[in-house]
């Protein structure tokens, strides 16, 4: 007997119950789709997140406070101490200024809070950053209008301010910000310049931020001179190991303690990111997974029930001459046929939910063909794992008591 | 052709053994056309099953055109019912999802016919049976005397030596009965080997030999022509001497 005929077997078995066909499908079709539209998800919050942090600058080591001081085992607690401050600013520049400056092309601190901003008939709350005229370049901003503050901004500590796209947004609609007066945390700021848009990064929104020359912003708003990061941009990146190196040194030289900062590269701060994201769409899956599992079990009780109401079906087929191994793959393809139809179904929901969700959830969905590969053998495997109990012990039923069977 | 030698079968119920042949012997020759008799429980209906190698018995032997069929694999009965075999049955036992054709070419699906000469062949034996019209027809819309024929035609696919036919005419009217009877006939006079349970006399005398089963037990095999006149018993008759003669017995 061909394979056809098991195929066309299988189908006009299906077909003599479509109703149940259809809803025992279901199980499947909810399985693939949840496990593709879930994986999707997590793959494009992952690509986010790592163009995002691939777009913070190219060739940029970051120091951080590190993990001394009183809320040292927060959560997260990079950033939480209060080690680094802007004394270590003429420290750094004066080491590499002796061992050779020409490793780095510039030096960009950043304070950084939250506070309420406001004007005349507006008030949000944003990131205020504190920062100084290398940010713009080493952070890989650029203007949109008006003006960045200059080294004399920052010793006369001005109170000039930068927006964001979005903050100049929110704050004064179409109209341009340049020139108009802002409060922040009570201190009037004049707005000299906007940002081009950035969009997200894996923290935070880079275009919800309003700058101010950094010591304007530690002496009138944040009363003090802690510093959340220091971004370093290397010349070029064949340098970035001797360019960790040596600042590695000259950090440890100054605190004195390896707790006390943290000194990263992008690419660890990319596999940190990434090796969360993968557990997290590995979990996404997983979930989904549960679903394709319950839909195989479904399978089984459907074929089960097969099984049962067709033993005198069964018991005729041998009399005629049908092996056990027909008769096995009879019912064994139309538990696959069930779990094939369920996946293929399943992967068009799953690419219309992935497109759905990242239509209204503002978030990216990244069908990999890996993903959908995988659902469809994973529907498959179901269909023959759940397939083959049902359908063995309908090749093992005696012809005799098959036939005799009401 | 069939060669029966002490054949016994038990059923194991739980404890209680129940013993549905005992010792039974007897052999049918090529081209017989032989009818099974005997009330209900009497083992007719198992020694079918061990012919049909639907049912393996628990002793004896079973020689089916000299083949031993104790022994075998399951694989390999399968085959013999489909190669060997041709089956009637009381209730037709056709797929009602599958229509009239689709029914006959059955067998030859599992013999491994290609499709088109399956399709050939089944649409011949449905012409032969006379319902050459009704090959696109599913069971339901059919009479009981054209879904039987059906079965005979499925019967007859892979071009069996034996067919067994279990009551055939039992779910059928006079009229029908009678047309079934016609095609087993004619079947007998090309040569075919059938064995056939009944317990209606008026069938039975249309074969030319019957056996006849109480208790699991052979107790009559006797010829349905009169050895005197040569003329064939009527069933009266039939019933008369299955009865009488047995009664003789010890």
């Amino acid at each position: 007997m061909k394979t056809r005929d098991n195929l066309r077997m299988a189908l006009e078995g299906l077909a003599a119950n479509p109703l149940r066909s259809v809803l025992t499908t279901l199980g499947v079709i909810i399985g693939v789709t949840a496990v593709i539209v879930m994986t999707a998800l997590g793959e494009g919050a992952s690509r986010q997140v790592t163009a995002g942090i691939e777009g913070l600058g190219s060739n940029l080591l970051i120091i951080t406070p590190g993990r001394t001081g009183r809320r040292s085992r927060e959560l997260g607690a990079a950033g939480s101490a209060t080690t680094v401050t802007s004394d270590l600013l003429p420290v750094l520049e004066r080491e590499l200024a002796r061992e050779g400056g020409e490793l780095l092309r510039g030096i960009a601190p950043e304070a950084r809070q939250v506070l309420p901003v406001r004007n005349a008939s507006l008030s949000i709350t944003t990131n205020v950053m504190g920062v100084t005229p290398a940010y713009l370049g080493v952070r890989g901003y650029d203007l949109k209008e008006g003006a960045f503050f200059n080294e004399e901004d920052l010793e006369r500590r001005n109170r000039l301010a930068v927006l964001g796209k979005t903050t100049a947004e929110e704050l004064f609609g179409e109209e341009s910000p340049v020139g108009q007066v802002i409060r922040i945390a009570n201190n009037r700021f004049t707005v000299i310049g906007v940002l081009a848009e950035r969009g997200y990064s894996g923290f935070s929104h880079l275009d919800d931020l309003v700058l101010v020359p950094l010591t304007t912003a530690q002496r009138r708003l944040f009363g003090h001179n802690r510093l959340q990061s220091i971004y370093l941009e290397v010349v070029d990146s064949r340098f970035m190991d001797a360019a960790y190196d040596r600042i590695d040194r000259i950090l440890r030289g100054y605190f004195q303690e390896e707790a006390a900062y943290s000194l990263s590269n992008q690419v660890q701060i990319l596999e940190t990111i990434q090796s969360t994201t993968r557990t997290f769409t590995l979990l996404l899956a997983g979930i989904a997974s549960v679903s394709l599992l319950v839909g195989g079990i479904g399978i089984m009780n459907i074929m089960l029930v097969s099984v049962t109401e067709r033993i005198r079906e069964i018991g005729i087929r041998k009399a005629l001459g049908a092996q056990g191994r027909e008769i096995l793959l009879q019912f064994l393809f139309e538990a696959i046929v069930l779990s094939l139809a369920g996946g293929g179904i399943g992967i068009l929901l799953g690419l219309a939910g992935s497109r759905l969700a990242a239509l209204f959830g503002g978030w990216p969905a990244v069908v990999s063909g890996g993903a959908i590969l995988l659902a469809f053998a994973f529907a498959f495997g179901v269909g023959l794992f759940f397939g083959v109990y049902p359908a063995y012990k309908a090749a093992l039923l005696p012809p005799a008591e098959a036939l005799r069977h009401e | 052709m069939i060669r029966v030698t002490g054949l016994s079968k038990i059923y194991q119920t739980g404890r209680v053994q129940v013993a549905a042949l005992t010792d039974v012997t007897f052999q049918i020759k090529a081209g017989e056309f032989v009818a099974i008799m005997g009330p209900s429980g009497s083992g007719k209906s198992t020694l079918m099953n061990i012919l049909g190698c639907l049912d393996l018995p628990t002793a004896g032997s079973y020689r089916l055109a000299g083949r031993e069929m104790s022994g075998l694999s399951h694989g390999e009965l399968a085959e013999i019912r489909n190669r060997e075999l041709g089956f009637i049955f009381q209730s037709f036992n056709l797929l009602p999802r599958l229509n009239a054709w689709r029914n006959v070419e059955l067998p030859l699906v599992y013999a491994g016919l290609p499709p088109k000469e399956r399709r050939e062949r089944a649409l011949a034996l449905l012409a032969l049976v006379g319902l050459a019209d009704r090959a696109e027809h599913r069971p339901q819309e059919l009479s009981g005397g054209e879904q039987q024929r059906i079965a005979i035609a499925r019967a007859l696919a892979n071009r069996p030596a034996v067919i067994l036919a279990d009551e055939p005419t039992g779910n059928l009217d006079t009229k029908a009965g009678r047309e079934i009877m016609k095609i087993f006939t004619a079947l007998h006079q090309e040569g075919k080997t059938i064995v056939m349970i009944t317990h209606d006399p008026e069938i039975a005398v249309f074969a030319g030999r019957v056996l006849y089963f109480r208790d699991g037990r052979l107790r009559r095999d006797l010829l349905t022509v009169d050895p005197a006149t040569n003329a064939v018993l009527t069933a009266r008759e039939l019933i008369d001497r299955l009865h009488g003669e047995e009664e003789e017995q010890p």
